[in-house]
């Protein structure tokens, strides 16, 4: 499909006798914001796993930007654009919030050809994130002085500090509130309307509709729906795996 | 100096038979000699695969506890005279208790808060130098030996020599191997066991503590050193430092046979019990240790899941 | 501080240290403190791959031991002065450190300590077995009493390990500051999420590695000639593996400043130890120091006093 920024095709991952993904196809276009729900345990996790590399897909192909990235390491898939925040968060223990921040800015922004950015530069876009999640204030804490929803929102300003074209938000509004789901979610329009590709994976069905150009169900490994959103919440299958529940 | 197996290859006209009699003879008896070893192997490695394979503990100081039952078993022959096997089934429990304490004290310090690796790894590094010196201090390092009604004779079929001395230890370490697998697959506890690796949540739904389960599988994993100490010293005599050689032989096993899995560890053993065996009868014994430790370097480096691996 | 004026620092204060030994007049100063100067160097080098990355390396002895084994085939085939022989030294042992890497990093940190071990084993039989190097006999290395424009040669030989100690606090202090050592705290403390941050993990790991086991390799080097006659069981010695570890882990592993602190506080226990207890003995209260601070003080020395630090603030 032309066009397409992420390109999945017949993906499959098995373990052991397991099967979490079935063959799963999606292309996602340059500019999209499409949205991934599913109930607990279908994939969503493995998929974006497989994607980005940290699990090996044993059958299927994944594209990025043209490109088969099947056999490319994680780092190298995040240097081409492809960024991620873990569903249960994952900072550096023993580096700063600021440091946190720093990593993805000297190792995958400074690391591609032509972009790196001086030291000022880089305090500076350090300092820009910070502002954008409203962490400028714990800047100099450690991860474990921060609450549960601090964590989560270092988490996707980690992922954005690494400046990608596909940002992948694995499940980062849980035990936000009401209020905090709503800047999230109009942080991530904003940040598409720069021009980020967005693949929202989410439980929180309000951000997911308000959010979403378009939505994809995933269910026990197997994509069951991929459309607009109004149109896909009204499937009955979707309905019954899903949102019947 | 050619070793018997060339000198058993070159072969006269009309010598043929008596030739290759002589090599087959050499060969057979390093396969049996590979065998009853592997078996031993299997009792000293069958804790690890409990406590490495399922637990993901990687408990390094186990061969201290297998010299550390070695020596219990030469105190108790040597006053009273008791047999070490017996010695080691009656020091079962005690063991136990300490594997379990073991657990416990490396539970509160690591697992629970996460601790990277690193501390857990030196933690058993250092219980693993502190038992081998203390053992220095206590008994010197003279090599100790235990005396058995089996250790001497051996049994002979034909061509074929089977070292009471080996055959033994085998049959028990087989015996053992038994009574675990038993119990794993037939009691509750054994079946938690298995569980507790893959699934936490499944088994406190059940009602079942993962941490008391985890325990007991230590308490185990340990509980098997104290036979296969008291194997060990049927087999060889020991010094504090023998358990050092034994580090590379245990962890490529259990490599080797697939982490978690009883029988691949058993069938594993066998494997570098026969490699080690052929080694040493035409190499020479002095690269018997390299032979554990290189099979582990190269499984680790082509194929880490092991020859049954999950 | 800037990593020149530390170097600078540095030399200095380690002149001020040569020349208050010369001062003492006592040759046993100068074999006691080699002892200790390599032994910073080791825990310093050790720290660089199990401290600021979080892979532990049970095999010291093997990248110290090759060291030591190069200067005696050196020795015996093309004899060579020190310095060169140090950097040879190096270059062996970062060589292996960097294949062994290759071959297992990819694997869990486990699986690499315990590759580690296996290492040492398989390296010192191969050393046992070679007979050009002495193998289990040993092999003397005769070292000369005196060296012209310094004095008894162990002042040398210490000088030389002096300048190991500057070139390899120098080292870790330059990586603890840099992006690269950024890098290796990202890999320990969560390896994954360091991937998805665009840290290449596998190249970092293995340069962690090739410094480390390349350090170790150059404190090996001297060592023939200091001990005189070089065994496989001494060089490949247990001792150097549990203090490599317990002296970074109980100074402290996170900076440079932890295993110098630790090197010095056990280095010196041990040599009290063995002269007035046994060498048994010595090894058996490293090995319980090295359990109770894993246990009780995870961050070592360093992180006692930094905890104690904070505690006053408040």
């Amino acid at each position: 499909m032309a066009g397409a920024l992420l390109e999945v095709a017949g993906l499959s991952k098995r373990f052991g006798g397991f099967v979490a993904l079935d063959g799963i196809d999606l292309a996602v276009t340059q500019g999209e914001r499409v949205g991934l729900i599913g109930p607990n345990g279908s994939g969503k996790s493995t998929f974006v796993n497989c994607i980005c590399g940290t699990l090996t897909n044993e059958t299927g192909t994944v594209r990025f930007d043209g490109e088969i990235v099947n056999g490319l390491l994680t780092h190298e898939r995040t240097r081409r654009g492809m960024a991620r925040s873990f569903q249960l968060p994952r900072p550096f223990a023993t580096l700063t919030v600021a440091d946190n921040l720093r990593v993805p800015l000297l190792y995958t922004v400074n690391a591609r050809p032509g972009s790196a950015l001086s030291a000022a530069a880089l305090d500076e876009r350090c300092a820009e994130l910070l502002q954008l999640v409203a962490l400028t204030d714990k800047a100099t804490k450690l991860p474990r002085d921060l609450t549960q929803v601090e964590m989560r929102k270092l988490e996707l300003a980690r992922a954005m500090a690494a400046d990608p074209k596909l940002l992948i938000a694995d499940e980062s509004m849980a035990g936000l509130s009401q209020s905090e789901v709503d800047d999230i979610v109009n942080l991530l329009i904003r940040l598409n309307e720069r021009g980020i590709t967005i693949i929202l994976i989410e439980h929180i069905m309000r951000a997911v509709m308000k959010f979403s150009q378009r939505l994809v169900v995933l269910v026990s490994g197997k994509k069951i729906a991929d459309g607009p959103p109004a149109e896909v919440i009204r499937d009955p299958e979707v309905e019954r795996a899903y949102l019947g529940q | 100096m050619r070793s018997s197996a060339e000198e058993g290859i070159r072969r006269k006209p009309g010598d043929w038979g008596e030739q290759v009699g002589f090599s087959f003879d050499l060969v057979i008896n390093a396969l049996i000699a590979g065998i009853l070893l592997g078996g031993f192997y299997a009792a000293v490695t069958l804790g690890v695969s409990i406590s490495f394979g399922i637990l993901d503990i990687v408990n390094i100081a186990h061969p201290a506890f297998i010299i550390l039952g070695s020596y219990i078993a030469y105190i108790v022959n040597t006053r009273l005279g008791i047999d070490p096997i017996v010695v080691s089934v009656v020091m079962l429990p005690v063991f136990y208790l300490l594997g379990a304490g073991i657990y416990q004290v490396y539970y509160e310090s690591f697992e629970k808060h996460g601790q990277d690796a690193l501390r857990g790894l030196s933690f058993f590094f250092g219980l693993l130098f502190v038992t081998e010196v203390m053992l220095i201090l206590v008994f010197g390092v003279d090599y100790r030996y235990v005396e058995a009604p089996y250790i001497g004779p051996s049994w002979r079929l034909g061509v074929m020599d089977f070292p009471l001395r080996m055959l033994v230890p085998c049959l028990a370490a087989l015996a053992m191997f038994g009574v675990l697998q038993i119990i794993l697959s037939y009691t509750f506890i054994g079946r938690a066991i298995s569980a507790v690796a893959q699934d936490q949540l499944a088994l406190r739904l059940m009602g079942a503590s993962p941490t008391r389960i985890k325990r007991i599988a230590f308490g185990i994993s340990i509980a098997t050193t104290a036979v296969a100490g008291a194997l060990l010293i049927i087999i060889q005599p020991v010094e504090p430092s023998v358990g050092r050689e034994y580090i590379g032989r245990v962890f490529a096993i259990c490599v080797l046979g697939g982490l978690g899995s009883l029988p691949g560890t058993v069938i594993a053993a066998m494997l570098l019990g026969i490699i080690e065996s052929f080694t040493a009868t035409f190499y020479g014994p002095s690269w018997a240790p390299a032979v554990a430790f290189g099979v582990l370097l190269l499984t680790l480096a082509f194929r880490p899941a092991g020859l049954l691996g999950r | 501080m800037r990593t020149r004026v530390f170097l600078l620092v540095s030399i200095a204060v380690a002149a001020v240290v040569f020349f208050a030994a010369r001062m003492v007049n006592n040759d046993y100063v100068f074999f006691a403190g080699y002892t200790i100067l390599q032994f910073i160097v080791l825990a310093t080098a050790w720290n660089i791959l199990g401290g600021y990355t979080g892979y532990v390396n049970f095999g010291s002895a093997a990248f110290f031991a090759m060291g030591a084994y190069s200067t005696v085939f050196f020795h015996k085939a093309f004899p060579m002065p020190i310095p060169i022989l140090i950097l040879i030294g190096g270059v062996v042992s970062g060589v292996v450190g960097f294949g062994m890497g290759y071959l297992t990093l990819r694997l869990r940190g486990a699986f690499f300590a315990i590759a580690t071990l296996a290492l040492a084993v398989v390296l010192q039989t191969l050393v046992v077995n070679w007979d050009y190097v002495g193998g289990s006999r040993g092999a003397y290395i005769i070292r000369p009493n005196d060296i012209a424009w310094l004095g008894p040669y162990i002042q040398y030989l210490f000088l030389l390990m002096l300048t190991l100690v500057v070139v390899s606090l120098t080292i870790a202090r330059w990586i603890e500051r840099s992006q690269l050592g950024y890098g290796f705290a990202t890999i320990r403390d969560d390896e994954l999420a360091a991937e998805a941050s665009g840290v290449p993990t596998l190249k970092l790991k293995l340069v962690a590695t090739t410094i480390s086991g390349a350090l170790m390799g150059m404190a090996g080097a001297p060592f023939p000639y200091y001990i005189g006659y070089l065994q496989p069981s001494s060089a490949f010695g247990l001792e150097y593996a549990v203090n490599s570890i317990a002296m970074p882990m109980i100074g402290g592993t996170t900076s440079w400043v932890g295993p110098l602190i630790g090197a010095i506080l056990l280095g010196s226990l041990q040599q009290i130890a063995t002269v007035t207890i046994s060498s048994a003995v010595n090894l058996l209260i490293v090995g319980l120091l090295l359990v109770a601070f894993v246990i009780i003080a995870p961050n070592g020395i360093v992180g006692l006093v930094q905890g104690w630090m904070r505690r006053r603030e408040k």
